[in-house]
């Protein structure tokens, strides 16, 4: 085992755990695998046990499922490996590989006489990590021992790719969820992520995920929980038992919060090494969490309180967190800090964010776009002002959710924020505000910048929706989105179409910062809901999607796909929020949703004058979000320009861009916002 | 007969087996697991295939002559069927196996009965040769302690 990486030490110290002392991994191994066979049929068992006598491993067999599960059990680190057989009579095989992944997740190798291809993709799809036909032969046998290997290994990876790999996975295919990689992963966000690759998911991706996960579900109370006592042992210090005895969770063993922690790790990591933009961000983040770098304070503030209101997928938030955590620890309350968390995440997802140098100004104009939904005469300038706008009261917001106590907080968070924003800018800020928060907030304030790029996302839903100003919005070819305020994100690069990424990358339209953010959060936690800091708002704005969101930033959480999810998540907040307003991005898989629940959530939270009608919010989303240029057309939506409260919050363009670019990729292509009927459904929870 | 002539016999019978079809490959890999620890590991698995099949053949049998036939359980044990005989190698019985299936999926209850006549032979066949193949290395191994 290669685990050399920062916590790989935890992932070889889970294995090496597993591997008892007996097993002298270096000099015999595979020898002394321990293996536990399940086949119903005695012939076959016989041979398979004489067989992997032969190979040197240590077998026990079973002839029934049960009596193999309650082995497991009773010894959760006694077994290396799982043979099982598919056809068994006391219970489907699949059903317990499911379970044992789940519980003592454990690699699973299925057998069966039947080579149908559906079997096959069954097993692949529930997370089997091999798949033998019978009659088998010791040849077969013989390498079983990779898959030990093999899996211990990619749980360390995952963890390190997490951010990047979503990213790539998320732009080039939508569908790609590139979240669960190895069958039985620990944790599902890492694990999730590279095996919905396998999955081929795309925003329904959640649907594939959900075939298969017999893993750790790492819900959002769970990672709230897992973070808690990260932050309570203090990053450094914090160990895998000791978290566990922490979190206290019964059933959650020592492997899946190791594996939770590499990614946590790789999470914060990724945040750090993120750009300028962290730097500002983790400025901000320190004001409240000086335990983490700036970033990760901002991010743990937010990623938790978005954790909590259960918007931010756990994983987001962790992964905001870690990113703020690994990020800058010199940001110093620089407004940006969102902006710059959206940047730190699109960065990871280079796709997303347009080009990093240009973020800052893009970022501003592109959080203009994004926040262009909101008060449609966003111009650059506005953008701006809405970026500085959002910056500060990312600030806010930072500082306001207390680490780690945010779970209900997130809306008010948001809502202060928005409301600070707004007292702080009095320009149609409400609705910029929203946006800048959004956008600031976007990296690691998930939970109060949540609501409010929300807001603007669905605001921006709600222009596409319903206006048509989306136009403005669209940036190149982008026609929609309106509510996608990534699409300012995506502008430059992928304006075209993506610039409403909104429409095309779901939970793009809402918080086009937020989007960014989430883009990249999602990216950073592997897909799991960038919607994060959509999630707040939407919470706040619009409680009865909250279950919804989270369901999605859950999803979302563990692949890649779940940058759509988020997005969704997003949508379906905003859309509540908006009450549906047209918000036809719910079109985008629930992107649009977000959108146009951001929207709602603008108009709700922010006092919107201007925006009179989601419409116009949306339209200026939409033309925040139509190209970077912010022509912000829609001469609705007047005062609150949300650009001006962004003022170069670059982050939040990045964070932007990487949503949009998150949804574009989310949303297969799906450009389509034309929010007509926001469609809940669509949030693949 | 002397050791060396029956060995030889023993290898002809062995090789026929082969040659006609009624064993493959697999049947090799069990003869490869065979050793001194497990001087009659073949022998024991062929057994322990027959008892078991002999039972699944009954219950395969009540399911046929059931109406209405309950297709899905006569290819569950089928299935079962198939995946036995096919790790002791025994060629023939598994391809009728397979030919039992895909009547069983058509839903054409006469053919399975034909099919079935058909396995059911099969397996009888084989297990005489296998009881004859292993009393021939039975008494080649007497022969060769005398």
């Amino acid at each position: 085992m290669n685990v050399s990486s920062v916590k790989g030490s935890m992932s070889i110290s889970s294995s090496t755990s597993t591997w008892k002392a007996g097993d002298t991994i270096s000099d015999q191994f595979p020898a002394g695998l321990r293996v536990l066979v399940v086949d119903d049929d005695p012939t076959c068992l016989m041979i398979l046990e004489k067989m992997l006598i032969a190979c040197l491993y240590k077998v026990t067999k079973c002839n029934r499922a049960e009596t193999a599960l309650s082995k497991l059990r009773e010894n959760k680190n006694g077994y290396d490996i799982v043979l099982s057989d598919v056809h068994m009579p006391d219970m489907d095989g699949f059903k317990l590989l499911e379970h044992i992944g789940l519980e003592m997740d454990l690699p699973v190798i299925m057998m069966s006489a039947d080579d149908g291809k559906q079997v096959v993709m069954k097993g692949v799809t529930h997370g089997a990590c091999d798949y033998l036909i019978k009659p088998v032969r010791i040849e077969a046998l013989k390498n079983i021992w990779q898959h030990v290997v093999r899996k211990r290994k990619n749980e360390w990876k995952e963890f390190e790719q997490s951010g990047s790999v979503e990213e790539g996975d998320r732009q080039p295919k939508q569908s790609d969820d590139a979240d669960y990689s190895s069958s039985a992963n620990e944790g599902n966000w890492k694990g999730s992520k590279k095996r919905k690759d396998e999955e081929e998911e795309t925003d329904e991706r959640d649907d594939t995920s959900t075939l298969k996960k017999p893993r750790v579900v790492w819900s959002v109370e769970l990672h709230q929980q897992f973070v808690a006592a990260v932050n309570q042992l203090g990053i450094d210090k914090a160990v895998p038992k000791k978290i566990l005895e922490l979190m206290n969770v019964p059933g959650l063993t020592r492997e899946n919060v190791a594996s939770h922690l590499q990614k946590y790790r790789l999470y914060l990591r990724r945040l750090s090494g993120v750009s300028q933009h962290q730097s500002n961000l983790s400025t901000i983040i320190s004001a409240q969490d000086p335990t983490f770098g700036s970033l990760s304070s901002l991010s743990g503030l937010d990623l938790q309180t978005l954790a909590a209101t259960g918007q931010l997928p756990a994983q987001s938030l962790a992964r905001l967190q870690a990113a703020g955590l690994g990020r800058a620890t010199a940001i110093s309350g620089i407004p940006i800090t969102l902006v710059d968390q959206r940047n730190i995440f699109s960065f990871e997802n280079p796709k997303l964010r347009f080009g990093e140098g240009q973020q800052q100004h893009m970022t501003n104009k592109q959080q203009v776009n994004l926040l262009h939904g909101i008060p449609s005469t966003m111009e650059p300038k506005q953008l701006v002002s809405l970026r500085h706008a959002a910056q500060s009261i990312g600030n806010m917001n930072m500082q306001v959710p207390p680490h780690g106590a945010q779970s209900s907080q997130n809306n008010p968070l948001l809502m202060q924020m928005g409301q600070q924003q707004q007292q702080q800018q009095q320009q149609q800020q409400s609705r910029g505000q929203i946006l800048v928060d959004s956008t600031i907030n976007h990296a690691p304030r998930l939970s109060s910048s949540m609501g409010q790029p929300i807001l603007s996302n669905g605001i921006a839903t709600n222009v596409s929706s319903r206006n048509g100003i989306p136009e403005n919005i669209r940036a190149p070819g982008y026609s929609q989105t309106p509510s996608m305020l990534n699409f300012p994100m995506n502008h430059a690069s992928e304006l075209p179409g993506n610039s409403f990424a909104l429409g095309s990358t779901p939970g793009v339209s809402i918080l086009t910062s937020k989007g960014a953010f989430q883009e990249d959060v999602n990216s950073e936690i592997k897909g799991s809901g960038g919607l994060m800091p959509s999630y707040d708002v939407f919470n706040d704005l619009n409680q009865h999607k909250p279950q919804s969101w989270e369901l999605q930033n859950v999803g979302m959480a563990f692949d890649t796909s779940q940058h759509s999810n988020s997005l969704q998540g997003n949508l379906d907040l905003t859309q509540s929020a908006l009450g549906q307003q047209g918000f036809s991005s719910g079109q985008m898989n629930g992107h649009n949703r977000s959108a146009a629940v951001a929207s709602k959530a603008m108009f709700s939270t922010g006092d919107v004058k201007e925006l009179g009608s989601a419409q116009n919010v949306n339209q200026h989303l939409n033309n925040l979000l139509v190209d970077n240029t912010i022509r912000v057309k829609s001469e609705r939506v007047c005062d609150t320009s949300p650009a001006n409260i962004f003022p170069d919050h670059f982050g939040q363009d990045d964070l932007m861009s990487a949503l949009l670019k998150q949804q574009e990729s989310v949303a297969s292509s799906e450009n389509e916002f034309d929010f007509d009927g926001y469609s809940m459904n669509n949030i693949p929870v | 007969m002397d050791r060396y002539g029956m060995q030889n016999q023993i290898a002809c019978i062995r090789r026929s087996l082969f040659d006609q079809g009624y064993l493959d490959e697999q049947f090799i890999q069990l003869e490869e697991l065979q050793d001194d620890a497990n001087p009659n590991f073949v022998q024991e698995i062929v057994t322990l295939f027959y008892t078991d099949s002999t039972r699944l053949i009954q219950n395969i049998e009540l399911t046929l002559t059931s109406r209405p036939t309950n297709f899905s359980k006569l290819d569950d044990y089928m299935h079962q069927f198939k995946g036995s005989s096919s790790s002791i190698g025994a060629k023939k019985v598994t391809s009728e196996c397979a030919v039992f299936r895909q009547y069983c999926a058509a839903g054409n209850a006469e053919a399975c009965i034909r099919s079935f006549q058909h396995i059911k032979q099969e397996h009888a066949i084989l297990r005489k040769k296998l009881e004859f193949y292993f009393q021939m290395m039975g008494q080649a191994a007497v022969a060769q302690t005398t």
